[in-house]
């Protein structure tokens, strides 16, 4: 996994994803002030629809992917040596990926 | 390989950074602290949608302090980072690269992050 999310290819992920993450929080921001979503039913069942499941779906892949390339980057800088690089590397690699299955269980429960 | 000694002067106390040094630090800190809280933000999300009582359990949390301090930082994070990454975004594009302009923009960032942080605590209290 590090040696794909790197060079041009990480530039582009950071990019991509840092926009469509700052539109769709904008969308939620303008969302929330327009249909307050204050009681469990309401906030359960919006959720739930498969538009918003779809969106947060993106929403997620982009985070994961972005947070990969930030601390990469960070670990790539600043952990010494390189053994000790190798083995955070994979920890973030695999919090990341348990990560993604946990929010897919999280988004696929409220179809249940 | 065989490294030569070279001459490193670290006193951090003295060393005089300009101030996108400080935007750009921050952005690496605000990254690291936002990448710590969305482990929360998920296991957060989770219990808000299992039951009703989860619900009731995440709304509550905003009204403790611990909570609502953790609160402040992450939103100093989130604001410090969005805008130092529009601000890098822009210079991606050469929009804002001579230095009078990159100066103005990184204190403008430095301190938008900061007034808004102290804005949501405004709110929350």
């Amino acid at each position: 996994m590090s040696k794909r999310f790197t060079g041009l290819k990480a530039w582009w992920v950071q990019r991509v994803s840092a926009v469509y993450m700052l539109c769709f929080v904008l969308f939620l921001l303008v969302s929330f002030a327009l249909h307050p979503l204050q009681t469990y039913p309401r906030w359960h069942a919006w959720m739930a629809r498969p538009s918003t499941s779809a969106a947060f779906m993106v929403f997620f892949v982009a985070l994961l992917g972005h947070m990969w390339v930030g601390l990469r980057d960070v670990l790539l800088d600043y952990a010494r040596p390189a053994g000790l690089r190798r083995v955070l590397l994979a920890t973030v690699a695999f919090g990341l990926l348990g990560m993604a299955l946990w929010l897919l269980w999280i988004l696929l429960r409220l179809q249940a | 390989m065989v490294r030569k000694p070279r001459p490193v002067f670290l006193e951090l106390a003295r060393i005089r950074m300009p101030i996108g040094a400080w935007t750009s630090m921050g952005h690496r800190v605000s990254g690291v602290v936002l990448a710590a809280s969305v482990l929360v933000a998920v296991y957060l999300l989770g219990l808000s949608l299992r039951d009703e009582a989860g619900f009731v359990q995440v709304t509550t949390l905003f009204g403790q302090t611990a909570f609502k301090t953790a609160v402040v930082v992450v939103v100093w994070a989130i604001f410090h980072h969005v805008l130092a990454g529009t601000r890098h975004l822009l210079s991606d594009f050469g929009i804002g690269s001579p230095l009078r302009v990159a100066r103005q923009s990184a204190w403008f960032v430095n301190l938008a992050g900061l007034f808004l942080a102290l804005l949501a605590a405004g709110a929350m209290w």
